[in-house]
């Protein structure tokens, strides 16, 4: 890629030599520009939250109830609140997504027309808004056909069929970056099609998956909206003690104080969201450190 | 096996090759992760369904065109009102400001990243970029009413300030959330396009700002339009942003500095509100949702066949 003579590439682009070294640089300015514009907005915000939550953040934080003094309110019912909800994520949604994951790679026909429906299906489920799943929830879990209430067990159920989608297109990737050899080696030695899944092709994908889900779950437990439709937004000073018990999360809790008017809940909010962001930071690290360990590049 | 037959009069010892014997605990798993699969159809049909009927319903009380031309929207006053226009227009111009600030600098960030960058800068803004599309939108809620809105009170070049809620605020930040989905799709659009294509170019004595844009950018278009509609669906179906930081006043008004509340916004406050099932305003959610949904809908159907459409090409 040696640059051409100053004299040709100034004909080819029709312009002086001088007229193009000015285009050039504004176009990196530009380019600088936006990434800056990126990159200062990422600081900002965290700069923000932590020197404005830095006075509520110690142990107080998370071992307090909430109440309507903001000097004793705590976030420890959101955070077990959080805790349950996400348990039942992780066992209805990974399980399913990784089946799903399965179906679709492994044993669909992609020449059948329902086959690429699915497909077709979980792609647009992806970016359906997450408030539209709030309505599903709150129309046939919360109220109507489940009819459990606002509970950890209608929260999770909401929020496992929000990122069911993610979980399943970052599976089938996973197993779709698995070499077809293994897989004929496997039949070929006479092993059935699921022995094959279960005792190669799985093992192989597992990191792939496992990095997938973890995402999956930091985008769940930052999720609020679905759960105000379900009705998440009350004074719960308790934490869960079953599927049925009511809750509150901690970004539900975050609003709650971000939309009241006293400054001092403000604060409060700035010192939740930096555990709420500490708890994603290590989610999402865990997720970085698991692909760079184990994955193989066949 | 098309060849079973063949196998038939071999005798008894060819039998087992031959005749297929079911397996009934590999069709059973077959079945199991098929139905695993079949439920993000009917998550989808679920989804159909909790919309269609409340809004069948509600539009037995509130006629059609009332719901599309009435400039007032007030449902759950005593003399209610239901003209959506004021939802959509809040929508409208938020999604606008968040496009004004993601499209540029989204793409601008994708150029670099994928045609100027050397590795070890790439790997490290890449990653940074990455982070902003993980945040919490009631984060980025946060950051809107404490950061900007009184940054933008202080800054504010034309006629009144803003108010503590208002749109240019929220779309601002909304912008910034979207900047990563623009950057990493469309720079995953650009990095599909064959290195011959750049090759040729540069053998002609382009410079790399000319093979970028006439060369690179227009054979990854599709690609890039698939991201900056999925970016503008994500703009229209985001909810905690415009709820903390726009307010809660159905407005219809052009002007940013103003407070207004968007269709996801007033679904959040209406079910926040908890609305008893079967109440007006119950039915409301769901009118709306289905607005939202239709909207969106179409927005990604396009996106997922553009996609599909620049994959084929190379």
């Amino acid at each position: 890629m040696a640059a051409p003579e100053p004299a040709r590439r100034a004909a080819l682009v029709g312009g002086g030599a001088r007229r193009l070294d000015v285009a050039h640089w504004a176009f990196r300015a530009a380019m600088g520009v936006s990434l800056l514009v990126a990159v200062a907005a990422l600081v900002a915000l965290l700069v923000q939250v932590i020197t404005e939550g830095w006075p509520r953040l110690n142990l107080d934080l998370v071992t307090s109830f909430p109440s309507s003094r903001p000097r004793r309110a705590g976030a420890e019912s959101a955070i077990f609140g959080t805790l349950w909800v996400m348990g039942v994520v992780v066992v209805t949604c990974i399980p399913v997504g990784i089946a799903a994951a399965i179906y679709l790679e492994e044993y669909a026909d992609r020449t059948r027309w329902y086959n690429r429906l699915i497909a077709i299906n979980i792609q647009n489920l992806a970016a359906v808004p997450s408030i539209v799943y709030g309505i599903l929830g709150l129309a046939f879990l919360a109220r109507g056909w489940g009819d459990l209430g606002p509970t950890v067990l209608a929260a999770g159920l909401t929020l496992s069929l929000l990122v069911l989608p993610v979980v399943i297109i970052a599976s089938r990737e996973a197993i779709r970056a698995v070499p077809r050899s293994i897989r004929e080696a496997s039949l070929a030695l006479g092993a059935t099609q699921w022995q094959t899944i279960r005792r190669q092709t799985l093992p192989a994908a597992i990191p792939g998956i496992a990095t997938g889900s973890i995402l999956a779950l930091s985008r769940a437990i930052g999720e609020a909206a679905p759960l105000l439709l379900l009705g998440a937004l009350t004074f719960v000073t308790f934490n869960p003690t079953g599927l049925d018990s009511a809750f509150s999360v901690l970004p539900v809790q975050i609003f709650n104080w971000i939309s009241r008017p006293q400054e001092e809940f403000h604060v409060l909010a700035a010192a939740a969201i930096v555990v709420l962001l500490v708890i994603l930071l290590a989610m999402n690290g865990t997720a970085i450190w698991l692909r760079r360990r184990y994955q193989r590049r066949w | 096996m098309s060849t079973a037959g063949t196998f038939e009069s071999a005798g008894a010892l060819s039998r087992g090759l031959g005749v297929r014997r079911p397996r009934y605990g590999e069709m059973a798993v077959k079945a199991v992760l098929g139905a695993c699969a079949l439920l993000s159809v009917g998550t989808t049909i679920g989804i159909v369904f909790a919309l269609l009927q409340p809004t069948i319903e509600f539009f037995g009380d509130v006629s059609i065109v009332e719901f599309l031309t009435s400039t007032t929207w007030s449902p759950l006053f005593a003399d209610p009102q239901f003209g959506v226009l004021p939802l959509l227009c809040a929508t409208l111009v938020i999604t606008g400001i968040a496009l004004g600030v993601s499209i540029p600098v989204g793409l601008l960030s994708a150029i670099y990243l994928s045609e100027y960058a050397r590795p070890r800068v790439r790997n490290l803004l890449k990653p940074t970029l990455e982070l902003l599309a993980g945040i919490p939108t009631v984060v980025y809620g946060f950051f809107a009413l404490t950061f900007v809105t009184p940054l933008l009170q202080d800054l504010w070049p034309f006629g009144d300030p803003p108010g503590v809620f208002n749109a240019a605020s929220a779309g601002l930040v909304m912008g910034i959330m979207i900047v990563p989905t623009i950057a990493s799709l469309s720079e995953d659009a650009m990095a599909a396009v064959p290195h011959s294509l750049r090759e040729g170019s540069f053998a002609l004595g382009a410079t790399r700002l000319t093979t970028s844009l006439r060369v690179v950018f227009p054979a990854a278009l599709s690609g890039i339009v698939a991201a900056v509609v999925l970016g503008i669906s994500r703009a229209v179906g985001e909810t905690m942003i415009v709820l903390i930081a726009a307010g809660g006043t159905p407005n219809l008004s052009l002007n940013p500095a103003e407070a207004m509340q968007t269709m996801t916004a007033f679904i959040a406050s209406a079910g926040i509100g908890d609305q008893p099932t079967g109440s007006v305003g119950y039915k409301t959610i769901f009118a709306v949702g289905s607005t939202l949904f239709l909207i969106t809908f179409l927005m990604n159907l396009l996106s997922i066949r553009l996609v599909r459409r620049y994959r084929q090409v190379y």
